[in-house]
């Protein structure tokens, strides 16, 4: 009746270790192809939730930045949208979004925006007062400042931020399924007593979150050179 | 306008689901009402519990223990790290695999997902007690074990709590796919749509985000209660700050 629980038959159970729900490496390297939209699905997800939830979190801590009142409001209203468990979140937003992509965005996003909101704030609350008052003392306006001073220093916490939302993010998208939008969750709902496709899913799972925190960190690097000088010095 | 009420419609039906019984869109059987909804909330409560109990009478020491004496940072701090990294539904699937269903392996799978915020955040909250404070608490005598439950642990309770809260909602949240290891939860209806229907989906949707919001709510209470007078002082109450701390070597979100 309901296309979320029509259980995909993904195996033949001519094999005794298909059959025992074993862990089978020749399944596996016959049936890989099976995890390789999915696991783009996932990254899909990821990716999109990740810029949108950057882009609006980002922009409301520079807001907050300059007018501290706005800090408790954004903070308490990301906060229950952290809290409100995802899986929950895709059944609120179905009635309002439909199921799919979109839904499963709204919610991954609403998860992220708090994580990286604090981290952008922390970031700029964290330069240190001598290094603005010099910026000052050189001309900038309050605009250069910001762009060529205080956020340039706050990238270590904004990336370390984003660091955290990518693999939460990635973690929660395999819960997207129940809301239409496929990824590597619905492999692992869809045999989920099968030992090699739980495995072969959930690894692929983890190593595509080691593998976001890993980027983010090579892209921290890259960013922030002088942060190297200092440490080989 | 007419979409608004359709959806007010489609929310209207599910509270309505929560408070009065009705036949499964199955047949036979009779859904929703109050009484199932309290019974699946209890046992939800129940594995929380259970898990959330067994995590924190783990971790708890063997965080004071590495803060005190300082090693293992490694292991503290990237247990969350590694934690965060591990889907949850890739956990439990994996324990349905290799395990098996029912509450006491899915308790443990729980645990498992409760233990490295509060393992991180117990380590940390010692390691944050200023050296000069232990110093002193040495100087006027006191052994080893009363620095541990008389300085650093009141001092790195906020952390700690900040940790709990942490799993606390994190594992509220996943006993929500419970069903799939046999264990009865919130999440039945949610998982077990052809029986309850989609009012009645989108009813157990509801109710488990106003537990997940109480359990922040009522963890982060304690949390404040817990806070030793002296660091709410100087902290200028922002005890709040504390639930989701920043920076990731220090603590764990």
């Amino acid at each position: 009746m309901s296309p979320l629980l029509a259980q995909v038959e993904i195996r033949e159970r001519d094999d005794t270790c298909v059959a025992d729900n074993g862990f089978c490496p020749d399944w596996i390297a016959d049936n890989f192809d099976r995890y390789v939209d999915p696991f783009f699905q996932h990254v899909l997800l990821t990716v999109v939730a990740m810029g949108i939830g950057f882009a609006i979190s980002f922009t409301l801590a520079l807001v907050a930045y300059r007018r501290r009142w706005l800090i408790n409001p954004v903070t308490q209203v990301t906060g229950v949208l952290y809290t409100i468990p995802s899986i929950a979140a895709f059944f609120l937003l179905l009635p309002i979004t439909g199921r799919g992509f979109l839904t499963a965005t709204i919610a991954l996003v609403s998860y992220v925006l708090l994580i990286i909101f604090r981290n952008v704030l922390t970031g700029l609350d964290n330069v240190p007062a001598d290094i603005k008052d010099a910026g000052r003392g050189m001309g900038l306006t309050d605009r250069q400042l910001l762009w060529r001073v205080e956020v340039p220093l706050a990238l270590p916490e904004i990336m370390a931020g984003l660091r955290i939302a990518a693999t939460t993010t990635v973690g929660l998208a395999t819960l997207a399924f129940f809301a239409g939008a496929g990824g590597l969750g619905e492999q692992i709902f869809a045999d989920i007593t099968f030992k090699s496709n739980v495995v072969v899913a959930g690894v692929l799972a983890v190593l595509l979150a080691a593998a976001l925190d890993g980027l983010i960190l090579l892209a921290q690097r890259a960013v922030t050179p002088w942060t190297r000088a200092v440490s080989a010095a | 306008m007419n979409t608004t009420i359709a959806f007010l419609g489609q929310f209207g039906d599910a509270i309505e689901f929560i408070f009065n019984e009705r036949e499964s869109p199955a047949g036979g059987a009779q859904v929703g009402g109050l009484g199932e909804f309290w019974e699946l909330t209890w046992e939800h409560l129940k594995l929380s519990a259970a898990a959330m109990a067994i995590a924190c009478a783990l971790s708890i020491p063997l965080g004071l223990w590495l803060g005190h004496i300082g090693k293992g940072a490694f292991l503290a701090i990237n247990a969350s790290n590694v934690g965060r990294a591990v889907p949850s539904l890739a956990l439990i699937a994996f324990f349905v695999a290799y395990i098996g269903v029912g509450f006491e392996n899915l308790t443990l799978a729980l645990v498992l997902l409760a233990i490295p915020p509060i393992l991180t955040n117990a380590y940390t909250g010692v390691r944050q007690v200023e050296r000069d404070t232990v110093d002193a608490a040495r100087g006027m005598g006191m052994t080893g074990a009363q620095i541990v439950r008389r300085v650093e642990l009141p001092l790195s309770l906020p952390l700690i709590f900040g940790g709990i809260r942490i799993s606390g909602v994190n594992v509220v949240a996943t006993a929500t796919i419970a069903p799939l290891a046999g264990v009865i939860t919130l999440g039945d209806p949610i998982i077990n749509v052809n029986t309850y229907g989609d009012e009645g989906r989108l009813a157990a949707a509801i109710v488990v985000a106003l537990l997940a919001v109480a359990t922040e709510v009522v963890l982060g209470l304690v949390q404040r209660a817990v806070t030793p007078r002296g660091l709410k002082l100087e902290a200028g109450g922002s005890a709040r700050r504390l639930a989701i701390p920043i920076k990731r070597k220090e603590a764990t979100t």
